[in-house]
């Protein structure tokens, strides 16, 4: 059986409780939420602690406050599955209830939190194996060692950003609370990824991300779509996250198009925007825009899927993605596709 | 914080008193400190389901499930589901229909569908999939699980015609072959 | 209304339908043909099944496994100096410990427990650590220092076949090539000089693993007066414990193996393991009880699992489609060490010949050793490739010729009780019934070839055996016994060597005694898989329990129901062979209140005879050829199945959805028609599986920078095993018409039903966008690729383009029974082939007994 390395662990049940722990642990610290990540993560020791402090019994960091039609909060803590059943989520931000509805398993849900998942480690199938496995290719770039074995010629990582809310996050705007001892800050989803699949985060290692801050959703339209080979328990190799405001015309005035899972951070399509904003959601500007993701799109051999495939799989669906916004049918893909 | 922890763990709606390594998991100890050995393992990574249980009646991977955050949460486990000698109406179907095969599954499936029951107890055919989407099972195909729990949901529900159709005990019926 | 209690039957009232008419048991059956609770299944669904992983003993303590961190490599040195003296470890072991090689084949005994001077694949295990706990035993692990002096690494039948030096073995039939064959069955040329067309096709099935839910495990438990005792998860209690004895250099008297209740085997726990041996020799060194469970990674090191398979294949076919002549070619990718291959390696040629008249046919096979953990027998056990590319070779045949696929497959259906040209003795066949079943039940006849763009039907059919007719070790004694203790209670225990690994075998052996002698199944106690205590079974491979079980019990049943109704008609003062056993009575049937409950009766006959027990014992018939290479493939029957599948493809990316699949099965009878169904549904989701995505692949990095030949997907995440999302509507038809060799005319299921399911679903897609993908798993870029070759003018087709040059010699010729052969070679000198007719005998080691 896969096991824990040994640790200690700390359980606060207050914010300032957890600051002082942070402030004052000795050795290697890490933080766990619903440990879906860490834990898989420490059993194949590719991620050590020395301290692990639990963010479970924090009681402030659970919980999302807010309505339709203003500021939304989500608590770091609040479940995967509160999240996708919240009825203000649903009906504000349905994107995001369909990302966070995707993810892996119903079970995995229940444990997984909001913050873990925009924490989640940068994924690559060079890395995410046991240790021994490791050996037996020699430890890479991501581990200290002098190759990456994705891209030999590369002096950098390109592990996988492979949260699904991240994009949608990034494509409504929102925003994450971040508290060190030293104090708070707020930055957008966006900053908050560096594409560097080492250093993935531009978050320090003290800070606790609170809450994320969703912007008042009211006249935007968004879509989230998602390709992996099974329905479920499987990781996105691809994901689109799109959103539009249009005026009465049904022309665009504000578009934002967002991949996830080919680079090591969210990655937005300024080029597919660009097509967007000004003109009528039809078919043609549609497909045009989808055509201009193209290039920013760098996905390389380290996911489930060839390589090439997957890059042609982007226009399709973000193709997808935009027509469902504008109402317009595609028939043979389904948004959250399994074969 | 040491290696050891110390802790109440409310098991099947009893509390037992618990002496474990602090980095073992909810799956660990049951089966290990606790002997409850009908919760089965197939990866220890989140990736099949087989250790499900429930926690707080909502199900949860137990080997990624840290006991030592356990305290205070009611556990349940395959082991829990009878009531005195009687099987529960999932356990009884998933008997009666083949829906477990060589068995390794059949714990993650019914606490899975035992928590699916409890919230709704006449989910359709796709329901009970999205439901246990995360559990998996090499043996049956699936079609023998969903029908199980469809039956037992109907014997739950106090339906007396609940049971199962003929083609899911004898197949379908050969085409042109009457009856 | 509650459900039924343990054993008893679910739906009384329904009767079995009436296809199963026809058998001349049928009036007086009461549990066979009738849905009834399996019966392990309480225990399965209350948790107190005891699999391998959930035995404790006092003073138990865990072991774990070094394993090699490279793929191919001498072993300089080994240092366990400092895991031995870390805290909690009892035991160390290495290859020196258990010297002595073995191998599950008489033939390929060049296994190891642990590996000796040379490792062959990354994950061959190196030494054995043991510890009061498991965290204990895998710091230690961490702790164990090997020097290893790399050799060039081989990663596929090619890199063998170019690869003279380093040898993986030092043994086998040329090279790097573990075996090599050639057999020609009458004037194949001849008859390709009569075929009206001549279809040739190249097509590859990619390696996949059996992915059972439960991980392999083991406890190994020293007992007094010399003795072990190993509880492990296997298919094959009997092999291990052979292979046991031999490694342990103890008498197999000594030695007792135990298989638990398995959690999912597909094949994959067929064969005797390395960690079964070590952690059997570290509890003798330790005296101490030893576990020992694998992790996800490790089982897919154990593998054993579906050879990857080249194959060429050249059929020549009259206007109407019947082939008169074939020629195939198979090379397959054997991995690191010899297991089932030489059978594998026979089994991907001698199936062709059983659905369809075959006149003439030709076979030539390779298999290369690599340094991959080893394959093996995988549910269809290497019949299955073959069989992919016979029904897509068929397809396209079909569409060439201008002929509806399930027109030909009918009009040229092999005829029932034929020989075939490779002198497989066929007894009934099914098939006829089954292919119009689908065919009538998807619609076929409307909607083949008329459904819109991007949706599509496809049609195979397959064949299994129900047992291999030879046992491993070739001999004359029985493959399967029973013996049944009956006592004063009217309870019966029944004992058997079989293993329970899901697929209903413990409830197969309770009905058959419990309906010969009229009682309830809940008066069978059953005793099985345990080889201290039970009669020999071979196992749980080969499809051959349900038979060879069955054969045995209904003959110890029948024995003790002579013995019952001698001292009944007796007492009762009737002719016995008025006797009736129903019920749990014996009564009379001229006045049936006339008789006594079953338990008085075994009290009559004890009180006759003495103390009750009788015994059964099952040995398939002999088959007809006399060729080396003939003992793969006869069965005392064989079951059919043909299947429709239904899909819907994305001709943009190449995604794809099974909507549904029609399948029906030849089963002669369906002893429990709802675990019967069961196992259709799961065959037709494990071949789904390997149609769609499951492959066991591997990473070789780039060879200018590291050696490494690593597993490309060891985990349950990485690996895709279709979840409930990617499991169609399934429509099973049994088709019951009983085999005189099967138990109340019962063949085997377990089986069968995976093999159409990956052609039909190749042939759906062709009908769905008019591509051929003539490989699997089919990937969504695949048909993608092979949609812009058609759209560029090509053929579109993907798949392996050619075959390599094989030299296969002379091959052995085989006069068919048409041609008036008897069985026999006519050029065993030329052919280069030693004498004997069996293959796996061949070679046998000094020492192996029966
Ligand atoms: C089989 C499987 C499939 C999965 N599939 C998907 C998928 O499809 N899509 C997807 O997005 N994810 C997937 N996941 C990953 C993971 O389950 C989710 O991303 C989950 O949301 C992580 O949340 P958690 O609370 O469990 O994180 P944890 O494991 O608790 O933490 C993850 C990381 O974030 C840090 N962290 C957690 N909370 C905070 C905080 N409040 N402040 C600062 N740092 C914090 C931790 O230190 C850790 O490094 C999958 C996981 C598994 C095992
Ligand atoms: S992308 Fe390269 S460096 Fe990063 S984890 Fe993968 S192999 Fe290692
Ligand atoms: S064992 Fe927990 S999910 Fe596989
Ligand atoms: S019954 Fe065997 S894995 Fe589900």
């Amino acid at each position: 059986m896969m096991r824990l390395p040994v640790f200690r662990l700390h359980q606060p049940e207050s914010l300032s409780d957890a600051m002082a722990l942070l402030a004052s642990s000795d050795g290697e610290t890490r933080l766990v939420a619903g440990g879906t990540d860490l834990w898989p993560n420490m059993k194949r020791r590719h991620q050590s602690a020395d301290v692990v402090v639990s963010l479970n019994r924090v009681a402030e960091l659970s919980g999302i406050r807010g309505e339709v039609g203003g500021e939304v909060r989500i608590g770091a803590t609040t479940t995967l599955a509160a999240v996708a059943a919240s009825p203000i989520v649903r009906a504000a931000y349905p994107a995001l209830a369909r990302a966070v509805e995707s993810i892996s398993s119903p079970a995995i849900r229940n444990m997984a939190t909001l913050g873990g998942n925009l924490c989640l480690d940068t994924r690559c199938t060079y890395y995410n194996q046991t240790e021994e496995w490791r050996t037996s290719i020699d430890f890479c770039l991501k581990e200290g060692g002098t190759i990456c074995w994705v891209a030999p010629q590369s002096p950098r990582c390109w592990a996988v950003s492979s949260s699904d809310a991240a994009p949608v996050l990034c494509a409504l705007g929102a925003r994450v609370r971040l508290l060190s001892p030293a104090g708070e800050r707020e930055v957008s989803v966006a900053d908050f990824y560096r594409d560097d699949g080492i250093d993935y985060l531009t978050k320090q290692p003290d800070e606790v991300l609170t809450e994320v801050v969703l912007p008042p959703s009211d006249g935007v339209q968004m879509s989230f779509w998602k390709l992996r080979r099974r329905g479920s328990i499987d990781f996105a190799v691809l994901t689109a996250a799109v959103a539009v405001r249009r005026d009465d015309d049904g022309v665009v005035s504000e578009a934002a198009v967002w991949l996830g899972a080919v680079a090591s951070a969210p990655v937005r399509s300024e080029a597919a925007e660009a097509v967007l904003v000004g003109n009528a959601l039809t078919p043609e500007v549609i497909t045009e825009a989808a055509t201009a993701t193209r290039k920013v799109a760098t996905p390389l051999d380290n996911t489930d899927f060839t390589l090439q495939w997957r890059s042609k799989m982007v226009v399709h669906y973000v193709e997808a993605a935009l027509r469902e916004v504008a109402g317009l049918e595609r028939e043979r893909l389904a948004p959250n596709h399994a074969m | 914080m040491d290696r050891y922890t110390t802790a109440t763990l409310r098991v099947n709606g009893q509390d037992l008193q618990v002496v474990f390594p602090t980095h073992h998991t909810l799956l660990e100890v049951l089966r290990e400190e606790c002997g409850l050995t009908g919760t089965k393992h197939g990866c220890e990574l989140g990736e099949c389901g087989t250790c499900t249980v429930l926690v707080d009646g909502e199900p949860v991977l137990s080997c990624l499930a840290l006991t030592a955050e356990m305290e205070g949460r009611s556990i349940e486990t395959v082991e829990g589901l009878q009531d005195g000698n009687e099987l529960h109406p999932l356990q009884a179907a998933f008997a009666d229909l083949g829906a477990a095969q060589c068995g390794y599954c059949t714990p993650g499936m019914l606490m899975t569908a035992t928590a699916l029951l409890a919230e709704n107890d006449d989910p359709s055919a796709d329901e009970i999939r999205t439901a246990l989407a995360g559990n998996l099972c090499r043996c049956t195909g699936y079609h023998k699980i969903i029908e199980a729990v469809e039956w037992a949901a109907g014997v739950v529900r106090g339906d007396a015609g609940a049971g199962p159709a003929r083609e899911v005990l004898f197949g379908s019926s050969v085409p042109g072959e009457g009856s | 209304m509650t459900p039924p209690r343990p054993g008893q039957v679910i739906a009384p009232d329904q009767a079995p339908p009436d296809s199963a008419a026809g058998s001349t048991h049928e009036d007086d059956l009461r549990i066979v043909g009738t849905p009834f609770r399996r019966v392990d299944g309480w225990a399965k669904v209350t948790g107190q099944t005891r699999f391998a992983d959930d035995m404790t003993f006092p003073r138990m303590i865990h072991m774990r496994l070094v394993r090699s961190t490279l793929p191919h490599a001498f072993i300089q040195s080994i240092d366990t100096s400092k895991a031995e003296e870390m805290a909690g470890v009892v035991g160390v072991l290495t290859g020196k410990d258990m010297p002595e090689p073995f191998g599950i084949l008489p033939v390929s005994q060049d296994e190891h427990a642990l590996c000796l001077e040379k490792v062959r694949f990354v994950g061959d295990p190196v030494v054995a650590v043991a510890a009061l706990t498991e965290d204990q035993a895998a710091d230690a692990c961490s702790a164990v220092k090997i020097e290893y002096e790399p050799l060039t690494t081989i990663s596929s039948v090619d890199e063998a076949l170019e690869t003279h030096e380093p040898l993986i073995h030092d043994y086998g039939d040329e090279g790097n090539l573990h075996k090599k064959i050639s057999l020609q069955f009458g004037a194949v040329e001849d008859g390709f000089a009569e075929a009206d067309e001549i279809l040739e096709d190249v097509m590859f099935y990619e390696g996949s693993t059996h992915l059972p839910m439960e991980q392999h495990a083991a406890v190994a438990v020293p007992e007094g007066g010399g003795r072990i005792t190993l509880y492990t998860s296997t298919q094959t209690p009997h092999y291990v414990h052979k292979v046991l004895a031999q490694v342990l250099g103890m008498p197999a008297s000594r030695v007792r193996v135990i298989a638990c209740s398995v959690g999912g085997g597909f094949g994959g726990k067929s064969d005797i393991f390395n960690h079964e041996i070590a952690v059997a020799k570290m509890a003798l060194v330790t005296g101490r009880p030893v576990k020992i469970c694998l992790n996800r990674e490790e089982v897919f090191y154990c593998h054993r699992g579906r050879h990857p398979v080249l194959m060429h294949l050249r059929t020549g076919f009259t206007k109407d489609g019947a082939m008169v002549a074939q020629h195939l070619k198979t090379a397959l990718d054997g991995g690191a060490y010899g297991s089932y291959g030489v059978a594998s390696t026979y089994y991907t040629g001698a199936l062709q010949t059983v659905t369809y008249g075959l006149p003439r046919y030709r076979f030539d096979s390779i298999r290369a050793f690599t340094n991959k953990p080893p394959c093996g027998p995988k549910r269809g056990h290497a019949t299955v490739q073959p069989r992919f590319a016979l029904e897509v070779h068929l397809d396209k045949a079909a569409q060439r010729l201008g002929i509806d696929p399930a027109d030909l497959r009918l009009n040229n259906l092999l005829p029932p009780d034929s020989i075939t040209a490779n002198y497989l003795k066929v007894g009934s066949i099914g098939l006829g019934a089954c292919i119009q079943a689908v065919v009538d039940g998807s619609g076929w006849r409307e909607r083949f070839q008329s459904l819109p763009h991007g949706r599509g039907l496809g049609l195979a059919c397959g064949s299994y055996l129900t047992g291999a007719g030879l046992p491993i070790h070739w001999n004359h004694l029985p493959q399967s016994a029973v013996q049944l203790k009956l006592d004063r209670t009217g309870t019966v225990a029944a004992y058997c060597g079989e293993a329970e690994i899901g697929q209903g075998s413990d409830s197969v052996l309770a009905a058959c005694v419990a309906e010969v002698l009229g009682i309830g199944l809940d008066d069978v106690l059953l005793c099985v898989g345990d080889t201290g205590l039970t009669p020999v079974d071979l196992g749980s491979y080969s499809s051959r329990v349900t038979l060879m079980v069955g054969r045995a019990a209904i003959q110890a049943a029948e024995r003790a129901r002579d013995r019952l109704a001698e001292a009944v008609a007796e007492k009762l003062d009737v002719p016995a062979d008025r006797l009736v056993f129903a019920e749990s009575r014996v009564f009379d049937s001229g006045s049936p209140e006339n008789g006594m409950p079953f338990a008085e009766a075994v009290q009559q006959a004890e009180e006759k005879f003495g103390a009750l027990a009788t015994t059964g014992s099952y040995a398939p018939p002999r088959a007809p050829g006399r060729y080396r290479g003939s003992g793969v493939g006869p069965s005392p029957t064989y079951s059919y199945s043909a299947c429709v599948i239904e899909v819907e493809v994305d001709p943009e990316t190449g995604l794809y959805r099974v909507e549904h699949v029609w399948i029906a099965h030849d089963i002669g009878r369906a002893i429990n028609p709802v675990l019967t169904i069961g196992q259709v549904e799961g065959s037709v989701y494990m071949g789904l599986g390997e149609a769609m995505m499951e492959e066991q692949v591997f990473r070789r990095l780039p060879k200018s920078r590291s050696s490494a030949l690593v597993h490309k997907v060891p985990s349950m995440l990485e690996y895709k095993s279709p979840t409930f999302h990617e499991m169609p509507p399934v429509t099973t038809y049994l088709i019951e018409d009983p085999d005189p060799e099967g138990p109340f005319g019962a063949k085997e299921v377990g089986q069968g039903p995976l093999l159409p399911v990956i052609p039909a679903l190749a042939n759906a897609i062709f009908d769905a966008v008019g591509v051929r993908i003539d490989q699997v798993p089919i990937g969504p870029h695949m048909i993608r690729k092979a949609l812009e070759d058609k759209e560029a003018g090509g053929d579109g087709r993907y798949g392996p383009k050619s075959f390599p040059d094989i030299d296969f010699g002379v091959p052995l010729m085989v006069p068919t029974p048409d041609e008036g052969g008897d069985g026999r070679a006519t050029n065993t000198e030329e052919a280069g082939v030693r004498k004997g007719s069996g293959t796996m005998t061949d070679g046998v080691r000094k020492g192996s007994k029966p």
